[in-house]
């Protein structure tokens, strides 16, 4: 029967907050077909029933189980041993670690509450009263791509402006401007988000690297359909003479 | 004693799907502090996966449609058990609440005219479903999930509750832990609204996340609630069989709706074999005239022809499955092929993203050139709290349901499409219902400090146990035996002796030791949802056992036949008894007026003297 050793990060933090423990290893059964998140579950059910790992719908839907795998940022249910292996040096174990870029609460379990904290914060859909409405595919399909984000934060995890400079604070970063994209193009919606979308949410901070685009499960091709369209309306908004100018006649 | 944590808040609402987000946002607007108590993060609960639609009769594709026809379709694919009060009110209100969703920002697939499409689905006459090509329940849950976050509901997230508290007979709040940090925490609430969601991770082969373990029937059953009609455990025809791994997870029943074709190892399209008696004047009998009627419906014409076979219900189209297979005649891992491949290749990537996507990463099957395997899966619990139709309000004053973890609506078997809108339109009369009675008290009961001690004690008692099995062992054990002794096909014998191996689990499941600490260990909280699983599948096994017929989901090998003089009159109540044991009684709706009654189709009434 094959097997597979996966080198697990086991540990909590310590009084300072930071991480603190060491890299287990467990060797276990491995089955045609497994994902990686099969291996954990099994490696709880034989040797580990304390392993902490979050998972719900184990079908790339729900977004619970992201993880570094061999130091790719991961959801471990939609990730094939098959794939892992063979990318892998032959012999060497699987290593499997929390997401970095967030506080850790124990084994592969991170903190992210921020993220519902800046959800809060984004100003909601102002929609018609009267269900009269009517809008076409055509208009549908750009926000439909921005709505099938499933909030893995992988994209939160691999931004080095969150991940280096930790600029959560500062910065909404990936997620949440494919967030404020979906309400600001969004046909129904009559608010303006943009002034936030400079100074709270920061959108200046991103210089385009693509890394968010490059780990999204979902497919979304965040930086371009997303923050840029953001950063163009910014720059229309704040900074195109025109606009200042009308601005300056209003305020007179 | 360990310190527990106290909370105050008018409602409490336990479970953050559709029902319970829909219910939090409903009573937080009716001015009352809320508290929202999650079992996972907020917006990763089970509705998450759902995928095909949700059901209203918003007659945008097909202007036939109506509330009076979504009605009979509801009750017709209930096997007329259901509570046609509940039947009535959700065909009626579902399209409003679908509008409300697209208010709140929901963006839904679109007509050519711009309105909400609508997609054809089993045992709805005409495409009823609004969907966002098939991840429709992200679409619902994060709407809610958004709009929510606005309300000023106190949202706890990865709480689970073990314990409802009454005074005086009146629910007066709940006993949960964070599983977070393992600490322990008491809600004081005036009204509470169950909406946890099923059962269904009792099964083997199931389409449930690890959250299905049935915490919610069975809070509601020891404190008093009766629970009805527990027999009924939909098993969906088409859930992947192949890699392993994958075994369970959902097909959408879409891919039929898109036009998809199931066949046997021989090549035979089984379906047309398996049309029930009160089905047979609706659907198609040759393939070229179920072809047709995709034709039609795919060049957006008004269908003339009759449905596909495959768009059957699906206790028919599961059982149907399990027939062929039977027979020798079963795809290469054991279940059947379903066909999608036939149409043209950007639809299907258009129309079921999903799908293609789970296939391709987690089989290797390119759907749009090779066809999937499929085969049943546990999906849905019927079953549930009894609930008054109007209010939600279970047989505990004070205590709402609503959601999967209600029954009433869905009767025998559930039409797909229908738990969706089931959640929007039920969810709301809870919330509104729980906020007008918790206005009407005036005060937060006292809780029986006796009773927390008890459950604190109970709650941390696995994890001082030494020398036990771990218990993911007995959980998988009992998944294997709810499997093979009450699954799809059931008989006395099979369902006794399942009932003697829940009480041989139950005593492994009382000595478990998962060891560890309080933080976020998944081998405590496996040991702790042992109690609810264990009493959710004996609810299930002995009100499987007592129905001697076969009717929707519930089919006995040894009562084959449909009863209608007797079993489909009645529902079954189970309740606990004062000595503890689970108790089983039978009781009936109220009699359906006449003008409802004539909406449905006669022939199938069965009525004595006509």
């Amino acid at each position: 029967m094959d097997e597979v050793t996966f080198r697990v990060f086991r540990g909590e933090p310590d009084a300072d907050g930071e991480p603190f423990g060491q890299m287990v290893d467990y060797t276990v059964a491995l089955d045609e077909g497994m994902v990686v998140l099969d291996v954990i579950h099994r490696i709880q059910a034989e040797q580990a029933p304390d392993l902490s790992c979050r998972w719900n719908c184990k079908a790339g839907k729900c977004g619970s189980c992201s993880a570094e795998v061999n130091g790719k940022p991961k959801l471990m249910c939609m990730t094939r041993m098959e794939d892992v292996l063979e990318e892998a040096p032959d012999g060497e174990p699987v290593l499997v670690k929390p997401m970095q870029a967030f506080p850790l609460t124990k084994d592969l379990v991170t903190d992210s509450s921020w993220a519902y904290d800046t959800d809060r914060r984004i100003t909601p859909i102002s929609g018609p009263e009267e269900f009269d409405w009517e809008f076409r595919q055509e208009e549908a399909d750009r926000l439909q791509e921005f709505r099938s984000c499933i909030e893995c934060m992988l994209c939160v995890n691999t931004c080095h402006v969150l991940r280096e400079h930790q600029m959560f604070d500062e910065f909404a970063g990936p997620r949440f401007f494919v967030r404020l994209a979906g309400l600001e193009m969004h046909p129904l919606d009559t608010e303006s988000r943009i002034p936030e979308i400079k100074d709270d949410f920061g959108i200046g901070y991103c210089n385009i690297t693509k890394c968010c685009t490059e780990v999204c499960p979902a497919g979304i091709n965040i930086t371009d359909n997303a923050i840029i369209p953001l950063k163009e309306r910014v720059v229309t908004e704040f900074y195109d003479p025109l606009v200042m100018l009308a601005r300056k006649l209003r305020s007179d | 004693m360990d310190d527990v944590l106290m909370h105050e808040h008018d409602v409490v609402v336990i479970g953050a799907g559709g029902a319970g987000l829909r219910a939090a946002i409903e009573a937080s607007a009716a001015g009352v502090s809320v508290a929202m108590i999650c079992k996972s993060m907020l917006g990763k609960a089970h509705t998450v996966m759902a995928e095909g639609g949700a059901a209203a009769a918003l007659a945008n594709k097909d202007h036939r449609d109506s509330w009076q026809t979504h009605f009979r379709d509801t009750m017709k694919g209930g096997k007329y058990l259901g509570d046609w009060r509940m039947a009535q009110i959700h065909a009626q209100q579902s399209p409003d609440r679908i509008r409300e969703l697209e208010q709140w920002g929901a963006v839904f697939d679109r007509t050519p005219k711009g309105l909400t499409s609508q997609r054809n689905f089993g045992g709805h006459t005409y495409p009823r479903l609004a969907h966002i090509g098939d991840a429709t329940g992200l679409e619902l849950i994060r709407t809610l999930q958004q709009k929510g976050v606005h309300m000023g509901m106190d949202v706890f997230m990865e709480f689970t509750v073990r314990r409802l508290f009454k005074t005086d007979g009146r629910i007066s709040g709940c006993f949960a832990y964070d599983r977070n940090d393992g600490t322990l925490h008491v809600f004081k609430a005036k009204t509470v609204v169950l909406a946890t969601g099923g059962i269904t991770r009792c099964w083997e082969v199931c389409s449930g996340s690890w959250e299905y373990t049935g915490e919610g029937h069975a809070i509601a059953y020891w404190a008093g609630a009766e629970m009805g009609d527990m027999e009924f455990v939909q098993f969906h025809p088409t859930g992947m069989i192949w890699p392993p791994s994958v075994k369970g997870i959902l097909v959408t029943e879409g891919v039929r709706g898109e036009g998809g074709v199931l066949r046997n190892s021989e090549g035979d399209r089984f379906m047309f074999d398996y049309v029930p008696e009160m089905y047979a004047d609706e659907f198609a009998d040759t393939e070229e005239e179920a072809l047709a009627w995709v034709d039609e419906v795919i060049s957006g014409q008004l269908a003339t022809k009759r449905r596909p076979p495959e768009l059957l219900t699906r206790d028919v189209v599961a059982k149907a499955i399990n027939s062929e297979r039977g027979a020798g005649r079963a795809s290469e891992h054991g279940g059947a092929y379903l066909d999608i491949s036939w149409r043209d290749e950007d639809e299907v990537k258009k129309k079921l993203p999903g799908m293609y996507h789970q296939f391709k990463e987690l089989a290797a099957v390119d759907i749009t050139e090779q066809p999937m395997e499929v085969g049943p899966t546990a999906h849905y619990v019927m079953g549930g709290v009894k609930v008054d139709p109007y209010t939600q309000e279970t047989s505990v004053p004070g205590l709402f349901a609503a959601g999967e973890v209600a029954t009433g609506l869905h009767g025998a078997n559930r039409l797909g499409g229908n738990s969706l809108s089931d959640l929007i339109v039920f969810g709301r009369i809870a919330g509104e219902q729980a906020a007008e009675a918790s206005k009407q008290m005036g005060y937060f009961a006292g809780i029986d400090q006796v009773e927390i001690d008890e459950v604190v004690a109970e709650t941390l008692a696995p994890l001082d146990r030494e020398g036990g099995e771990n218990p993911a062992k007995v959980v998988s054990d009992l998944r294997e035996m709810m499997q093979d002794k009450a699954g799809i096909i059931r008989t006395r014998n099979l369902l006794l002796e399942s009932l003697s191996d829940l009480d041989e689990l139950e005593k492994r499941a009382n000595i478990t030791s998962p060891g560890g600490t309080r933080t976020y260990n998944p081998g405590w909280h496996q040991a702790l949802e042992l109690a609810a699983m264990i009493d959710v599948s004996r609810m299930c096994a002995l009100a499987a056992l007592r129905r001697e017929e076969s009717r929707g989901a519930h089919t006995r090998d040894d009562f084959p036949d449909t009863d209608h003089s007797h079993w489909g009159k009645v529902n079954s109540v189970i309740s606990m008894g004062d000595d503890g044991s689970m108790e089983i009684a039978y009781s009936s709706y109220p009699e359906i007026p006449e003008e409802l009654k004539s909406l449905l189709d006669t022939e199938d009434l069965h009525e004595e003297g006509s």
